[in-house]
């Protein structure tokens, strides 16, 4: 059959959100901003010769590393569930519900944690 | 390359309003996409006003009531009408489903029914399944056994090995999964997707196939297999309750230990 003028029929547009495909998309979106953040931070410290502490000097800079705290926080809590997945645990509907919603709650509070390590250390 | 947007022709444009005629107090609107290849126009959604009162309760009993009383021009499959056949596979509120097991009263608010995801139309709510078919043939799904073309006397399967196939013998490939897989929607020329993924595994853990090895080997590949990133859309949307993810991981897992 010859449909090469058939429409498509809509796809993202209408599609529902579930909490796994919005955990899936914001995975990928939160790695690349590690890796560009990583980059430009490690190249600030290397090449401008700079103390780790001009970060907490700004509110630029703290607003810079509480936002990281949470997007690593957020990565490695969903590579875990990922490396659950690659075991074979965690497929069922309920329980990858259930971890998906860990996983946002447990960036917050790994970056509230991270926060208070960090304050008490400085 | 991947195309978020809907190309130019295929953008949907607001189409006709049937008014309710039955003066009825128990009104759903119900938009539904409608595109006819005999028109050069752009596909459109048209919103009926059904009576609920004089309605079945599943979503298909909307569809007929529209064919049959509003206009009949409306064009769905449908077969079985309880959910074995798998022909009335659509989008309805947003998720893939079958539409004869989906009861309308679990959707509040207007009623919003799409062909499957980014398939070509062939008319109003009848997408193209032929690729995902030509996939579904490349994973020889039937039995392969040296042993049964000698014998005339059944194999048998004990039952810890029948029941491996519980929850991939029930797949009534209606596509659902498959057309709700963003990786199927952007690579669904070379991704299996996630139907004929669980269809390849049902054979793959059939304890009377002898040619595993050769079916793992041939799904083993970066596109076919790999594209599946655990998004989870699939197992979501299956109206069956079955679990393709987990197939597709049961694989996946096959090939990393073997």
């Amino acid at each position: 059959m010859s449909n090469k003028n058939n429409p498509l029929s809509p796809h993202l547009q209408v599609y529902k959100w579930h909490i796994s495909s919005l955990l899936s998309i914001s995975h990928r979106i939160i790695g690349i901003i590690n890796f560009i953040l990583i980059i430009f931070i490690s190249s600030i410290l290397i090449f401008l010769g700079a103390d780790i502490q001009i970060f907490s000097k700004s509110l630029i800079g703290k607003f810079l590393i509480v936002s990281i705290c949470w997007s690593f926080s957020f990565q490695i809590l969903n590579e875990i569930r990922h490396l659950a997945w690659d075991m074979g645990y965690g497929f069922d509907l309920k329980i990858s519900r259930i971890t998906g919603i860990l996983t946002i709650i447990g960036s917050f509070v790994l970056t509230i944690l991270f926060y208070l390590i960090g304050k008490n250390l400085f | 390359m991947v195309q978020f947007s809907l190309p130019q022709n295929s953008k949907i444009l607001k189409g006709k309003y049937h008014k309710d005629k039955t003066g009825s107090n128990n009104l759903k609107k119900v938009n539904v996409y409608r595109w006819s290849p005999s028109s050069n126009e752009n596909p459109r959604i048209d919103t009926f006003e059904v009576d609920l009162n004089e309605c079945g309760p599943k979503v298909l009993d909307i569809l007929f009531k529209i064919k049959n009383e509003i206009d009949p021009s409306l064009t769905f499959r449908r077969s079985c009408a309880h959910g074995v056949c798998g022909s009335c596979a659509m989008n309805v509120d947003g998720v893939n489903t079958l539409s004869c097991i989906k009861s309308h009263s679990d959707i509040k608010g207007e009623l919003n029914i799409y062909p499957l995801p980014h398939l070509k139309v062939i008319k109003d709510l009848v997408g193209d399944l032929t690729t995902l078919y030509k996939q579904y043939e490349s994973v020889e799904p039937w039995l392969k056994s040296k042993v049964g073309e000698k014998t005339s006397t059944e194999i048998k399967q004990s039952q810890e090995d029948r029941a491996k196939l519980d929850g991939y013998y029930e797949c009534i490939l209606c596509a659902c999964c498959s057309t709700s897989c963003p990786s199927y929607w952007w690579n669904g020329d070379k991704y299996l997707g996630p139907a004929v993924l669980l269809q390849a595994y049902r054979w793959i853990t059939d304890s009377r196939d002898e040619e595993r090895k050769e079916r793992l080997k041939k799904v083993a590949d970066e596109l076919k297999l790999y594209r599946c990133h655990t998004i989870m859309n699939c197992t979501n949307s299956c109206p069956k309750g079955l679990n393709p993810a987990k197939a597709i991981g049961s694989i996946k897992k096959m090939l990393a230990s073997s």
